[in-house]
């Protein structure tokens, strides 16, 4: 069928942002990742890493997110990282 | 064989005690011996729904504690041959009943019906766990509302975190015409979010708050809408693999579609 309201565009419907909230908030309420647990996990990452590279603080993004599990189909949790680096230590 | 299912939701007000009445009837109605067991204690509220608190002797701490057997406690429902309900109690603790007293109790019913329905607090403490605990199947009634589906989500994980995998979304009060101009959750959305089967769809109805001022069960009234949607329901529960309900049959788009021969 042609969709109309599309080709006139439309108002955004508010159950796509019911949706899109709710996908998210279970992300976490299923790794059970509390915001202190996260910065925990942060903190260890940047002492690693700060061995073998200067790493800067600011524009740092360590988030637990949803990927596609292996099935293609169903989604799991995700740690993804943005990490920006300044210098590479040399030894 | 007989099968003891839980009626659970997590959020309150989303229509477990409505749930639990409906599908006891609809399973008696449909020639099955049912028993249900209202397990929130201290906030009684099927004896109510069902039209049977006037004759409420026993209760269920009466039954765990051996104060009375399970057969004394039960309430016979005159009008449905086969429908037999265990009251909460209303005075006591909501401790006064333990998770082994609730297998227990499940496990002896199990002789005497072919469905044990559970009604479950809200919630996920002691009143939750002494609800699921002799269930095989589970029943988790949501409404497509984010607070609704969330708690959903969170009784999904508890329940397979206690070692009941078969367990179906029951989606309740639907709007199909708020579905239909994007402000409402679709069932397809629902299921999408959750990934867990569904047992069936109850569309929003004023007919619900009728029959329950009245004690009778919308699932008995063949004009109901969402008697329709429980009628499927005890269907499907009892192995009869009915179709969902058409919700836009009964708009006057859907009409007009299946007027055009359109398919939807």
């Amino acid at each position: 069928m042609l969709d109309l309201s599309k080709i006139f565009g439309r108002k955004p419907r508010s159950k796509d942002a019911a949706k899109d909230r709710l996908k998210l908030v279970l992300v976490h309420d299923r790794a059970n990742v509390s915001p202190e647990f996260l910065q925990k996990i942060k903190d260890e990452i940047m002492q690693v890493l700060a061995k073998y590279m200067d790493v800067s603080d600011e524009g740092l993004d360590i988030n637990v997110t949803t990927a596609q599990g292996e099935d293609g189909k169903s989604r799991v949790p995700a740690i993804t990282a943005n990490i920006p680096i300044k210098s590479i230590k040399q030894k | 064989m007989s099968e003891v299912i839980v009626i659970t939701s997590g959020k309150g007000g989303v229509g477990k005690t409505t749930t639990t009445a409906n599908i006891g009837v609809g399973l008696s109605k449909l020639g099955k011996k049912v028993i249900m067991i209202d397990t929130d204690i201290g906030l009684r509220n099927l004896d109510v729904v069902l039209g049977l608190e006037n004759r409420i002797v026993y209760d269920l701490v009466d039954v765990v504690t051996g104060v009375c057997e399970p057969k004394k406690a039960a309430i016979k429902d005159k009008r449905f041959n086969g429908l037999f309900l265990i009251p909460a109690a209303q005075t006591k603790d909501k401790d006064a009943v333990s998770v082994e007293q609730m297998k227990e109790l499940c496990d002896k019913l199990r002789e005497d019906y072919d469905f044990i329905l559970i009604d479950c607090p809200a919630g996920i403490e002691q009143g939750f766990k002494n609800a699921i605990a002799g269930a095989d199947k589970a029943l988790i009634v949501t409404t497509p509302e984010v607070s609704a589906v969330r708690d959903a989500d969170r009784i999904v994980g508890l329940l397979e975190a206690n070692g009941i995998d078969d367990h179906y979304a029951l989606i309740n009060r639907i709007r199909p015409d708020m579905v239909k101009r994007g402000d409402m959750l679709s069932v397809d959305d629902v299921i999408e979010v959750l990934n867990i089967d569904l047992i069936g769809i109850v569309p929003d109805d004023q007919d619900i708050i009728v029959s329950t001022n009245k004690g009778e069960p919308a699932v008995i009234n063949p004009k109901s809408l969402a008697g329709q949607g429980y009628r499927n329901i005890t269907e499907r529960l009892t192995g009869n693999n009915v179709p969902l309900m058409d919700l836009d049959g009964n708009s006057f788009f859907g009409r007009i579609k299946k007027l055009f021969g359109k398919k939807q």
